[in-house]
């Protein structure tokens, strides 16, 4: 199985130091990078619509200098004609050099990543893991905050089917102290293989709790999640969670002045407008960091050392 | 095997006697109401040779028990699954008609395509020919979680 990033722990903190070290340099002198992917192809595999993840790898890899083909939906793909996955990589590996894939069953980049010759970025697998979003959010906080350890960070909203969420406690767990408090309806809670099997059986301090209000005051960073229509199998569900959670200028009121406020996107209504222009609202910067971290992240998995 | 016999009054009986295996293996101390199960998650329908399957037995121990006598060559076969399908389920050894092992059984680190993953969110809920593969992942509690998804396993 060549080198891969399916989940976030398959870079070690050491890696994922370096990584956003790279990514940092990139920011700086993005010129010595632009030509280190001439000649190279990246495959963006999405058989499940996304806007901002695909874009930010494309543009990852235009600004590194290769270039890249794929398709946007599973129903421009063979997948409609019945092909596995396994099939569609083995495919893929002949035309690509490394691939970035994004598709809405669990476990699907695994399988890819099996099958594959090439380099497999997961770029989402359903409900299940989101890794180079979590390398988005590591470095945003990196970058702002300046360190992970002896923070205490707020997680709010679909805390079930939010992968980003997942992703980024398995990385957030490796650093000193920090702690966590999860916000969510009860029907949003963490799933067990996150709070029985990472945060318990790692003695890792957290508590579970409804109401946002209650512990604002208590974050150094505050991880805003959507509630996503297509995890649900029922809209009834759906439409009486979706406004849980409102994040506005008067809740902004009661957190501290160093707390920030990150979000995946795209947001729907969990996050008012009216606190865009808040200086602790880091969510549109993200953005920005996202693309710099894939691009140090195809360097490392192609082996490209630039000096 | 059910024998037909003769009382002393001429009535037609039948006895249920199971005989004594000369080389093969019996799991005992199977929970009521799971021999069969056993039988097809093991894989024993697909063998050629002879097995008893025995249901409702009297137990001392369990009060009701089922058990499974399998008549085969001795080699190696996995038994640690059984370990997994029953917590009470022990295995006896037979060679020339006597017990020459009772292995102690542990849990399996991983169990291939003898259950399923039921997440319907699972890609081994469409993918063709993906083997469902399960995970021990906490050794005390008993854990198991699909390779692909890591949904817990659980059998209800």
């Amino acid at each position: 199985m060549p080198r891969c990033l399916l989940s976030p722990l398959d870079l070690t903190v050491e890696e994922l130091d370096e990584l956003m070290d790279t990514a940092m340099d990139i920011m700086k002198d993005p010129e010595k990078y632009s030509h280190t992917m001439d000649g190279k192809v990246l495959a963006t595999l999405f058989f499940e619509p996304s806007t901002r993840t695909r874009l930010s790898f494309e543009a990852a890899m235009l600004r590194l200098g290769g270039k890249t083909m794929g398709f946007h939906s599973a129903d421009s793909s063979s997948a409609t004609k019945g092909e596995t996955v396994a099939d569609t990589i083995r495919v893929m590996s002949q035309f690509a050099d490394i691939c970035a894939m994004r598709h809405p069953k669990e476990g699907a980049a695994l399988v890819a990543a099996e099958k594959s010759d090439i380099p497999i970025i997961n770029a989402g697998d359903g409900g299940h893991q989101h890794p180079t979003q979590t390398l988005t959010d590591l470095m945003t906080i990196k970058a702002l905050k300046g360190h992970f350890d002896n923070l205490t960070v707020g997680m709010c909203g679909d805390l079930k089917f939010g992968r980003t969420v997942h992703s980024l406690i398995r990385a957030l767990v490796r650093y000193e102290n920090v702690k966590f408090i999860f916000i969510s309806p009860k029907e949003l809670m963490l799933p067990g293989y996150i709070r029985d099997d990472l945060l318990i059986r790692n003695n890792v301090e957290f508590r579970e709790v409804t109401k946002l209000e209650d512990v604002l005051s208590e974050l150094d960073l505050l991880y805003m999640t959507r509630v996503q229509r297509e995890r649900f199998f029922n809209e009834e569900d759906y439409v009486r969670l979706k406004d849980f959670y409102i994040l506005d200028r008067k809740k902004m009121e009661l957190a501290g002045k160093d707390m920030l406020v990150l979000h995946p996107l795209p947001r729907v209504n969990e996050i008012a407008t009216e606190i865009d222009d808040d200086p602790r609202a880091a969510y549109f910067k993200q953005v920005r960091y996202g693309m710099f971290i894939r691009m140090a992240l195809i360097l490392k998995l192609l082996d490209v050392k630039v000096k | 095997m059910a024998e037909k016999d003769k009382t002393e009054k001429g009535k037609t009986q039948y006895k249920l006697y199971v005989g004594k295996i000369e080389e093969g293996f019996v799991i005992d101390h199977i929970t009521p109401g799971n021999g069969m199960k056993i039988y097809h998650d093991l894989g024993l329908d697909k063998l050629n040779c002879a097995v008893a399957i025995i249901t409702n037995a009297l137990s001392k121990k369990m009060g009701r028990k089922d058990m499974i006598k399998v008549e085969m060559p001795l080699r190696a076969y996995d038994l640690d699954i059984i370990a997994f399908l029953d917590h009470s389920a022990t295995v006896d050894i037979i060679q020339n008609g006597e017990i020459i092992d009772r292995p102690k059984m542990e849990l399996p680190r991983e169990i291939r395509n003898v259950i399923s993953c039921k997440n319907p969110r699972c890609i081994t809920s469409t993918e063709r020919e993906l083997e469902h593969i399960f995970v021990l992942t906490d050794v005390k509690s008993g854990t198991y979680r699909c390779r692909y998804c890591e949904t817990k396993y659980s059998a209800s």
